[in-house]
Protein backbone atom coordinates (compact mmCIF):
# COMPACT_ATOMS: atom_id res chain seq x y z
CA UNK A 1 0.00 0.00 0.00
CA UNK A 2 1.02 3.67 -0.79
CA UNK A 3 1.11 6.11 2.24
CA UNK A 4 1.84 9.77 2.04
CA UNK A 5 2.99 11.36 4.93
CA UNK A 6 2.80 15.23 5.86
CA UNK A 7 4.56 16.61 9.20
CA UNK A 8 3.15 19.64 9.78
CA UNK A 9 5.60 20.96 12.87
CA UNK A 10 8.78 21.23 13.51
CA UNK A 11 11.66 19.45 15.13
CA UNK A 12 13.09 19.05 18.28
CA UNK A 13 10.07 21.15 20.14
CA UNK A 14 7.47 19.06 19.23
CA UNK A 15 7.87 15.42 18.64
CA UNK A 16 5.82 14.99 15.64
CA UNK A 17 9.14 14.96 13.04
CA UNK A 18 10.25 12.12 15.42
CA UNK A 19 6.91 9.75 15.18
CA UNK A 20 7.02 10.20 11.74
CA UNK A 21 9.91 9.73 11.33
CA UNK A 22 9.41 5.71 12.78
CA UNK A 23 5.79 5.88 11.50
CA UNK A 24 8.11 5.39 7.94
CA UNK A 25 10.84 3.09 8.53
CA UNK A 26 8.16 0.74 10.16
CA UNK A 27 5.77 1.06 7.06
CA UNK A 28 8.17 0.33 4.91
CA UNK A 29 9.88 -2.39 6.66
CA UNK A 30 6.43 -3.90 6.91
CA UNK A 31 6.68 -3.80 2.77
CA UNK A 32 4.85 -0.46 2.36
CA UNK A 33 5.67 2.50 -0.19
CA UNK A 34 6.16 5.60 1.04
CA UNK A 35 6.68 7.52 -1.73
CA UNK A 36 6.54 11.35 -0.35
CA UNK A 37 6.92 13.22 2.95
CA UNK A 38 5.47 16.74 2.82
CA UNK A 39 6.54 19.47 4.97
CA UNK A 40 4.39 22.29 5.83
CA UNK A 41 3.93 24.91 8.84
CA UNK A 42 6.69 24.66 10.84
CA UNK A 43 7.77 21.26 10.01
CA UNK A 44 9.64 22.65 6.54
CA UNK A 45 12.31 23.85 9.67
CA UNK A 46 13.12 19.79 9.69
CA UNK A 47 14.98 20.61 6.29
CA UNK A 48 17.87 22.97 7.55
CA UNK A 49 21.65 21.44 7.39
CA UNK A 50 22.30 23.91 9.61
CA UNK A 51 21.02 22.53 12.86
CA UNK A 52 23.62 21.02 15.21
CA UNK A 53 22.38 18.74 17.80
CA UNK A 54 24.43 17.64 20.69
CA UNK A 55 26.25 14.52 19.59
CA UNK A 56 24.16 12.27 21.96
CA UNK A 57 20.88 13.43 19.88
CA UNK A 58 19.47 12.28 17.21
CA UNK A 59 19.71 14.31 14.39
CA UNK A 60 16.35 14.81 13.20
CA UNK A 61 17.84 16.22 9.50
CA UNK A 62 20.27 13.49 8.97
CA UNK A 63 17.89 10.64 9.48
CA UNK A 64 15.23 11.48 6.84
CA UNK A 65 18.13 12.34 4.32
CA UNK A 66 19.56 8.85 5.52
CA UNK A 67 15.78 7.57 4.92
CA UNK A 68 15.42 9.37 1.61
CA UNK A 69 18.83 8.30 0.11
CA UNK A 70 18.00 4.95 1.15
CA UNK A 71 14.27 4.04 0.09
CA UNK A 72 13.93 7.01 -2.35
CA UNK A 73 11.42 8.82 -0.32
CA UNK A 74 10.59 12.73 -1.85
CA UNK A 75 11.09 14.88 0.76
CA UNK A 76 9.08 17.89 -0.41
CA UNK A 77 9.06 20.85 1.66
CA UNK A 78 6.48 23.46 1.18
CA UNK A 79 7.92 26.76 -0.80
CA UNK A 80 5.53 29.46 0.69
CA UNK A 81 5.93 27.77 4.47
CA UNK A 82 9.64 27.71 3.90
CA UNK A 83 9.91 31.46 2.90
CA UNK A 84 8.43 32.53 5.84
CA UNK A 85 10.65 30.75 7.98
CA UNK A 86 13.93 31.45 6.15
CA UNK A 87 14.20 28.01 4.42
CA UNK A 88 15.98 28.36 0.92
CA UNK A 89 17.50 26.22 -2.14
CA UNK A 90 20.13 27.79 -4.50
CA UNK A 91 17.69 28.60 -6.36
CA UNK A 92 15.32 30.77 -4.30
CA UNK A 93 18.16 31.65 -2.33
CA UNK A 94 19.45 33.94 -5.84
CA UNK A 95 15.89 35.01 -6.75
CA UNK A 96 15.37 36.41 -3.46
CA UNK A 97 18.72 37.69 -3.60
CA UNK A 98 19.72 36.22 -0.29
CA UNK A 99 23.38 35.69 0.59
CA UNK A 100 23.56 31.46 1.72
CA UNK A 101 20.88 28.63 1.00
CA UNK A 102 20.03 25.88 3.79
CA UNK A 103 18.02 23.40 2.69
CA UNK A 104 19.54 19.38 3.04
CA UNK A 105 20.18 16.79 0.80
CA UNK A 106 17.63 15.07 0.27
CA UNK A 107 14.38 17.55 0.42
CA UNK A 108 13.63 19.76 -2.46
CA UNK A 109 11.53 22.58 -2.23
CA UNK A 110 8.49 22.67 -4.33
CA UNK A 111 4.96 23.94 -3.91
CA UNK A 112 1.47 22.82 -2.16
CA UNK A 113 0.47 21.21 -5.18
CA UNK A 114 2.65 18.36 -4.20
CA UNK A 115 0.75 17.54 -1.39
CA UNK A 116 -2.60 17.81 -3.02
CA UNK A 117 -0.96 14.98 -5.65
CA UNK A 118 0.27 13.00 -2.92
CA UNK A 119 -3.22 12.68 -1.38
CA UNK A 120 -4.86 11.88 -5.02
CA UNK A 121 -1.49 9.12 -5.81
CA UNK A 122 -1.63 7.48 -2.54
CA UNK A 123 -3.37 5.13 -0.72
CA UNK A 124 -3.53 6.80 2.60
CA UNK A 125 -2.28 10.29 4.23
CA UNK A 126 -1.15 10.21 7.38
CA UNK A 127 -0.48 13.84 9.58
CA UNK A 128 1.88 14.55 12.03
CA UNK A 129 1.45 17.80 13.77
CA UNK A 130 0.64 19.13 17.02
CA UNK B 1 -11.31 4.52 -12.22
CA UNK B 2 -11.66 8.36 -11.46
CA UNK B 3 -9.17 10.45 -10.64
CA UNK B 4 -11.43 12.55 -8.19
CA UNK B 5 -11.10 11.98 -4.26
CA UNK B 6 -12.98 13.66 -1.66
CA UNK B 7 -11.08 15.70 0.35
CA UNK B 8 -12.04 16.80 3.70
CA UNK B 9 -10.09 19.85 5.32
CA UNK B 10 -10.28 20.43 8.91
CA UNK B 11 -10.44 23.12 10.79
CA UNK B 12 -10.65 22.76 14.56
CA UNK B 13 -8.16 26.19 15.48
CA UNK B 14 -8.80 29.85 15.74
CA UNK B 15 -7.21 32.10 13.55
CA UNK B 16 -4.23 34.40 14.40
CA UNK B 17 -3.09 32.81 17.99
CA UNK B 18 -1.43 30.40 15.59
CA UNK B 19 -0.99 30.26 11.69
CA UNK B 20 -2.43 26.89 11.01
CA UNK B 21 -5.86 28.73 9.60
CA UNK B 22 -3.91 30.74 7.31
CA UNK B 23 -1.93 28.28 5.88
CA UNK B 24 -5.08 25.82 5.50
CA UNK B 25 -6.84 28.63 3.58
CA UNK B 26 -3.36 28.36 1.12
CA UNK B 27 -4.01 24.56 1.33
CA UNK B 28 -7.30 24.79 -0.39
CA UNK B 29 -6.78 27.69 -2.88
CA UNK B 30 -4.40 25.69 -4.47
CA UNK B 31 -5.99 22.59 -3.81
CA UNK B 32 -9.15 23.68 -5.82
CA UNK B 33 -6.87 23.65 -9.33
CA UNK B 34 -6.69 19.83 -8.51
CA UNK B 35 -10.60 19.60 -9.47
CA UNK B 36 -11.17 17.50 -6.65
CA UNK B 37 -14.78 17.03 -4.51
CA UNK B 38 -13.54 19.64 -1.81
CA UNK B 39 -15.33 20.49 1.49
CA UNK B 40 -14.10 22.43 4.82
CA UNK B 41 -15.20 21.31 8.14
CA UNK B 42 -15.23 23.73 10.67
CA UNK B 43 -15.10 22.59 14.06
CA UNK B 44 -14.33 22.96 17.50
CA UNK B 45 -12.15 26.69 17.61
CA UNK B 46 -12.14 26.27 14.07
CA UNK B 47 -15.51 28.23 14.09
CA UNK B 48 -14.04 31.33 14.98
CA UNK B 49 -12.24 31.45 11.54
CA UNK B 50 -15.64 31.96 10.08
CA UNK B 51 -16.82 35.12 12.39
CA UNK B 52 -17.41 38.50 10.94
CA UNK B 53 -16.22 41.56 11.46
CA UNK B 54 -12.38 40.73 12.03
CA UNK B 55 -10.08 43.96 12.32
CA UNK B 56 -5.91 42.43 12.34
CA UNK B 57 -4.87 46.40 12.01
CA UNK B 58 -4.14 46.41 15.40
CA UNK B 59 -2.17 43.71 14.91
CA UNK B 60 0.32 44.42 12.16
CA UNK B 61 -1.30 41.09 10.23
CA UNK B 62 -3.14 40.24 7.83
CA UNK B 63 -6.67 39.86 7.79
CA UNK B 64 -7.61 36.93 5.89
CA UNK B 65 -10.95 35.98 6.73
CA UNK B 66 -12.20 38.04 3.43
CA UNK B 67 -10.51 35.21 1.21
CA UNK B 68 -13.08 32.86 2.86
CA UNK B 69 -15.60 34.80 0.55
CA UNK B 70 -13.34 34.23 -2.15
CA UNK B 71 -13.55 29.82 -2.47
CA UNK B 72 -16.63 30.12 -4.32
CA UNK B 73 -14.93 31.42 -7.71
CA UNK B 74 -12.59 28.44 -6.95
CA UNK B 75 -15.74 26.10 -6.86
CA UNK B 76 -15.46 25.06 -3.04
CA UNK B 77 -18.63 25.50 -1.89
CA UNK B 78 -19.27 23.19 0.72
CA UNK B 79 -17.94 24.72 4.34
CA UNK B 80 -19.68 22.60 6.87
CA UNK B 81 -20.13 24.58 10.34
CA UNK B 82 -20.80 22.65 13.54
CA UNK B 83 -23.99 23.45 15.50
CA UNK B 84 -22.34 22.42 18.53
CA UNK B 85 -19.02 23.65 18.14
CA UNK B 86 -21.02 27.25 17.58
CA UNK B 87 -23.24 27.07 20.50
CA UNK B 88 -20.55 25.55 22.75
CA UNK B 89 -18.78 28.83 22.22
CA UNK B 90 -22.04 31.22 22.34
CA UNK B 91 -22.43 31.90 18.36
CA UNK B 92 -24.57 31.68 16.07
CA UNK B 93 -25.32 31.56 12.08
CA UNK B 94 -25.61 35.53 12.47
CA UNK B 95 -21.97 35.87 13.91
CA UNK B 96 -20.35 34.38 10.67
CA UNK B 97 -19.81 36.22 7.28
CA UNK B 98 -21.87 35.54 4.57
CA UNK B 99 -20.44 33.55 2.30
CA UNK B 100 -21.81 33.10 -0.96
CA UNK B 101 -21.30 31.27 -4.18
CA UNK B 102 -22.74 31.11 -7.85
CA UNK B 103 -24.50 27.80 -8.60
CA UNK B 104 -23.58 26.81 -12.08
CA UNK B 105 -25.94 24.23 -12.15
CA UNK B 106 -28.75 25.90 -11.08
CA UNK B 107 -28.74 29.15 -13.39
CA UNK B 108 -25.96 31.04 -11.66
CA UNK B 109 -28.23 31.26 -8.66
CA UNK B 110 -26.21 32.73 -5.29
CA UNK B 111 -26.57 30.18 -2.59
CA UNK B 112 -25.08 30.20 0.82
CA UNK B 113 -21.59 27.99 0.90
CA UNK B 114 -22.20 28.10 4.85
CA UNK B 115 -24.23 25.23 5.68
CA UNK B 116 -24.44 24.75 9.49
CA UNK B 117 -24.67 20.97 10.20
CA UNK B 118 -25.09 18.71 13.77
CA UNK B 119 -22.36 17.04 15.13
CA UNK B 120 -23.95 13.69 13.94
CA UNK B 121 -24.06 15.02 10.49
CA UNK B 122 -20.33 15.78 10.81
CA UNK B 123 -19.78 12.58 11.89
CA UNK B 124 -21.22 11.60 8.89
CA UNK B 125 -19.55 14.20 6.14
CA UNK B 126 -15.95 13.04 7.91
CA UNK B 127 -16.64 9.46 7.74
CA UNK B 128 -17.61 9.65 3.49
CA UNK B 129 -14.23 11.22 2.40
CA UNK B 130 -11.08 10.01 0.58
CA UNK B 131 -8.29 12.39 2.03
CA UNK B 132 -8.78 14.24 5.38
CA UNK B 133 -6.54 16.98 5.90
CA UNK B 134 -6.28 18.62 9.46
CA UNK B 135 -4.59 21.57 10.32
CA UNK C 1 -15.74 2.53 5.97
CA UNK C 2 -13.82 2.69 9.53
CA UNK C 3 -11.47 5.57 9.99
CA UNK C 4 -8.08 5.61 12.14
CA UNK C 5 -8.10 8.96 14.61
CA UNK C 6 -5.14 9.92 15.86
CA UNK C 7 -5.04 11.95 18.90
CA UNK C 8 -1.57 13.53 20.05
CA UNK C 9 -2.83 15.36 22.79
CA UNK C 10 -2.78 15.04 26.93
CA UNK C 11 -6.95 15.07 27.31
CA UNK C 12 -6.11 17.24 30.42
CA UNK C 13 -4.29 20.07 28.47
CA UNK C 14 -6.97 20.44 25.66
CA UNK C 15 -10.27 18.97 24.63
CA UNK C 16 -8.79 16.82 21.28
CA UNK C 17 -9.27 13.31 22.63
CA UNK C 18 -12.70 14.21 23.72
CA UNK C 19 -13.97 15.87 20.70
CA UNK C 20 -12.38 12.72 18.48
CA UNK C 21 -14.25 10.95 20.61
CA UNK C 22 -17.56 12.46 20.33
CA UNK C 23 -16.96 12.24 16.13
CA UNK C 24 -15.47 8.87 15.96
CA UNK C 25 -18.23 6.37 14.62
CA UNK C 26 -18.56 2.81 16.07
CA UNK C 27 -16.08 0.53 14.40
CA UNK C 28 -13.62 3.29 14.29
CA UNK C 29 -10.13 3.38 16.09
CA UNK C 30 -8.80 5.50 17.87
CA UNK C 31 -4.78 5.55 18.14
CA UNK C 32 -3.15 7.85 20.94
CA UNK C 33 -0.04 9.56 20.26
CA UNK C 34 2.91 11.04 21.66
CA UNK C 35 1.17 12.99 24.47
CA UNK C 36 -2.23 11.66 23.87
CA UNK C 37 -1.06 8.41 25.71
CA UNK C 38 -1.89 9.18 28.99
CA UNK C 39 -5.51 9.27 27.65
CA UNK C 40 -5.61 5.48 28.05
CA UNK C 41 -4.91 5.96 31.61
CA UNK C 42 -6.73 4.19 34.24
CA UNK C 43 -8.06 6.06 37.70
CA UNK C 44 -8.18 9.44 35.83
CA UNK C 45 -11.07 11.57 35.49
CA UNK C 46 -11.40 10.60 32.23
CA UNK C 47 -11.27 6.90 32.71
CA UNK C 48 -14.76 6.68 32.41
CA UNK C 49 -15.32 8.56 29.24
CA UNK C 50 -12.75 6.38 27.46
CA UNK C 51 -14.17 2.88 29.08
CA UNK C 52 -17.41 4.02 27.66
CA UNK C 53 -16.47 3.85 24.00
CA UNK C 54 -14.17 1.10 24.98
CA UNK C 55 -16.75 -1.71 23.35
CA UNK C 56 -17.62 0.16 20.32
CA UNK C 57 -14.76 1.95 19.23
CA UNK C 58 -10.74 -0.05 18.84
CA UNK C 59 -9.47 2.09 21.25
CA UNK C 60 -5.05 1.66 21.05
CA UNK C 61 -2.08 4.02 22.46
CA UNK C 62 1.33 3.78 20.82
CA UNK C 63 3.33 1.35 23.10
CA UNK C 64 6.62 3.53 22.68
CA UNK C 65 5.29 6.84 23.88
CA UNK C 66 3.57 4.78 27.09
CA UNK C 67 7.25 3.63 27.48
CA UNK C 68 9.06 6.45 27.34
CA UNK C 69 6.23 7.97 29.86
CA UNK C 70 7.34 5.41 32.41
CA UNK C 71 4.09 3.93 31.91
CA UNK C 72 2.85 0.43 30.68
CA UNK C 73 -0.22 -1.29 29.46
CA UNK C 74 -0.98 -2.44 32.90
CA UNK C 75 -1.85 1.38 33.65
CA UNK C 76 -4.86 1.23 30.67
CA UNK C 77 -8.31 1.65 31.12
CA UNK C 78 -9.92 -1.98 30.48
CA UNK C 79 -10.47 -2.82 26.56
CA UNK C 80 -7.96 -0.49 26.04
CA UNK C 81 -4.61 -2.00 23.98
CA UNK C 82 -1.23 -1.32 23.60
CA UNK C 83 0.40 -1.32 19.81
CA UNK C 84 3.56 -0.65 18.46
CA UNK C 85 4.60 1.29 15.32
CA UNK C 86 3.81 -2.08 13.80
CA UNK C 87 0.44 -1.93 14.92
CA UNK C 88 0.25 1.73 14.35
CA UNK C 89 0.71 1.09 10.60
CA UNK C 90 -1.49 -2.18 10.49
CA UNK C 91 -4.16 0.62 11.77
CA UNK C 92 -3.40 2.57 8.86
CA UNK C 93 -3.87 0.04 6.17
CA UNK C 94 -6.45 -1.85 7.66
CA UNK C 95 -9.28 1.52 8.16
CA UNK C 96 -9.83 3.42 5.26
CA UNK C 97 -8.75 6.60 5.91
CA UNK C 98 -6.66 8.60 9.17
CA UNK C 99 -7.64 11.84 10.75
CA UNK C 100 -5.23 13.59 12.93
CA UNK C 101 -6.77 15.69 15.79
CA UNK C 102 -4.01 17.58 16.43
Amino acid sequence: MKFGVLISEGPYTHEAADTAYNFVKSAIAKGHEVPRVFFYHDGVNVSTRLSVPPQDERNIQKQWTALAAEHGVDLVVCIAAAQRRGILDENEASRQGKDANNIAEGFRISGLGQLIEMGIQTDRLVTFGD
Amino acid sequence: MSDTKKFLYVNRRAPYGTIYALESLEVVLIGAAFEQDVSLAFLDDGVFQLTKGQKTDGLGVKNFSPTFRALGDYDVTKLYVEKESLEERGLSEADLQEIMYEDEDDDWEEKPSIRIVSRAEMVDIMSDQDVVLSF
Amino acid sequence: MATLHTVNKSPFMTQTLLSCINHAKDGDAILMIEDGVYGGMAGTGLSDAVAAKAASLNICVLTEDLEARGLDAGRLVEGVSAVGYDGFVDLVAETDRTQAWL
